[in-house]
């Protein structure tokens, strides 16, 4: 059952009055409660960081193994699951002497390119990756100064990102 | 005059002026910080401690900019409105007294710039001189916007200014006088043992309108319907930069203060102490010489003033953070239907009781 209430209005609510009172009441709580308890909902950005949640799905990074050679075997998995269209990979054969497992990793991405002005961080790439290689990490600044370097390459890709970043 | 009639008067001039002028950085500060603090934000506070020095780059900023004229504006009124609104709000200062009267040497100086028997005329004419500005900008701007903030802020401003006349003339009965420094002595006193006899205790319901009237004569929220950001890009002073919006932009903020000091002069008790500091003043009194005594007297009066005013001005921002804009026709109805009326049947009923019982 709704409840209906019906609010009588009184001759000094014509004239607005009371509720004049009411929001000033509002606004000078609000003005004790930010300037005097600090309850204030921004905060001083470059200072302080919000902590967002470890599923936030950020910038992209390639996980190494301890000797810095990239998981990624070029599957094309993550190419071909993207909605974006926005990963492009040159797959190619590792050198004998770059390969420190013998057969385990002879396929290599020769370029990984990820364009992130194309991205909607959906995280589809992370699901489909059978090798856990590409993952998206908590960094949220990504604004550069051109559009060159908003492509990140294997190079970018493949930098030191502890746990999630 | 003689030279020292002469000094004091170009202290007194250097004193309200740098007050006021040096208030201005303050407010603007406070008006930002404070409508920050009101909505839960932080607020500028980045250059200077606390952002103290964030109005001064706000000036720097706006002086070392390109002094621009639109083409089609005619020039010579173009150049006139901030003047004019930079100056009138400072002239009309000049008639409000901010202290009783200093004794130095054999010489009494009143604390008041232009000493007018009738004061509150010299600061209405002034003040009245606000709407010129206005209208002066709009027009000669040559823009759609300017002309239609230039049509409301006239219109709107010569409308309150009824109201506000009429809730004035109803204190003006009370007090019997239109001296402000007889106005504030009348008010030194106090009302049935316990209030002090101040024109709001006398007659809350002018004071009321008056404070609606000051706040649309003043052109703030919410009654800022000649700037109306969100409809009139900015109103009278769109086609305005650099130093000329400057002026503007201060002008409105010693408007605000001169509105102000002569409300608190007419219902606050002008620069009578704030009730319950007297004693302090009175440990003194055996201390000091008579003389000493009255010039003590008066710095606190001026100090008082001081607070008034800035209470008055933290009204005028809290009020600026809280209401919406009202609708251009509401506003219409609330001036010429609501407080026209209330302010008439005010002024016959306070006449009538006069008439009466006497003051």
């Amino acid at each position: 059952m709704t409840k209906i209430v019906t609010h009588k209005e009184g001759a000094l609510d014509k004239y607005y009055i009371p509720a004049l009172i009411v929001g000033l009441k509002v606004t000078l709580k609000q003005f004790y409660k930010t300037l005097f308890l600090g309850q204030s909902t921004t905060i001083n950005y470059p200072e302080e960081r919000r902590e967002y949640s470890q599923r936030f799905r950020g910038e992209h990074f390639i996980s190494v193994d301890p000797q810095k050679t990239e998981n990624c075997t070029a599957c094309y998995l993550c190419q071909t699951v993207c909605p974006a269209d926005c990963i492009t990979i040159v797959a190619g054969e590792r050198p004998e002497d770059a390969n420190p497992y013998g057969v385990k990793k002879e396929k290599r991405p020769v370029s990984f390119d990820i364009d992130a002005l194309r991205c909607c961080f959906c995280g589809f790439c992370e699901e489909a990756c059978p090798k856990d290689a590409i993952k998206l990490s908590r960094n949220y600044e990504l604004a550069t100064l051109n559009r060159e370097t908003a492509v990140y390459d294997l190079d970018h890709l493949k930098r030191e990102v502890k746990g999630r970043g | 005059m003689t030279l020292f009639d002469w000094s004091a008067l170009a202290l007194k001039i250097l004193f309200v002026l740098g007050i006021s002028f040096g208030m201005v950085p303050q407010l603007v500060w406070f008006e930002r910080r404070g409508a920050a603090w009101m909505q839960a934000r932080v607020g500028p506070n980045r250059v200077g401690i606390f952002g103290l020095m964030q109005p001064l780059a706000d000036v720097i900023k706006l002086l070392s900019k390109e002094s621009f004229i639109p083409a089609a504006a005619s020039r010579f009124y173009y150049q006139l409105a901030p003047a004019i609104s930079a100056i009138a709000p400072v002239a009309a200062m000049a008639a409000i007294p901010f202290g009783s009267f200093l004794i130095i040497g054999e010489h009494k100086v009143p604390l008041q710039i232009a000493q007018l028997d009738m004061g509150i005329l010299a600061v209405l004419a002034f003040a009245g001189l606000e709407v010129y500005p206005i209208m002066l900008a709009g027009w000669a701007s040559n823009n759609k916007y300017s002309m239609l903030g230039a049509l409301r802020g006239s219109s709107q401003m010569v409308s309150y200014e009824i109201a506000l006349g009429l809730a004035l003339v109803s204190m003006l009965l009370i007090y019997g006088t239109l001296d402000l420094n007889t106005m504030v002595s009348y008010q030194d006193q106090s009302l049935l043992g316990f209030l002090p006899r101040w024109g709001v205790f006398l007659n809350p319901l002018a004071c009321l309108i008056f404070l609606i009237a000051i706040f649309a004569e003043t052109n703030r929220l919410p009654f800022d319907l000649p700037e109306g950001e969100s409809e009139l890009v900015a109103g009278y002073h769109l086609e305005y930069g650099a130093g000329k919006f400057a002026l503007f932009f201060f002008a409105e903020y010693v408007a605000m203060m001169m509105a102000s000091a002569l409300y608190i002069t007419i219902f606050f008790g002008g620069y009578a102490l704030i009730p319950g500091t007297g004693w302090i003043l009175n440990l003194f009194s055996t201390m000091l010489s008579p003389d000493m005594f009255q010039n003590l007297l008066a710095l606190a009066q001026v100090a008082s003033f001081i607070f008034k005013v800035g209470c008055m001005m933290f009204f005028f921002v809290w009020v600026r953070w809280t209401l919406p804009r009202f609708r251009y026709d509401q506003l219409m109805h609330l001036g010429w239907k609501l407080l026209f009326p209330i302010a008439l049947v005010n002024l016959m009923a306070v006449a009538l009781i006069i008439a009466w019982i006497g003051v």
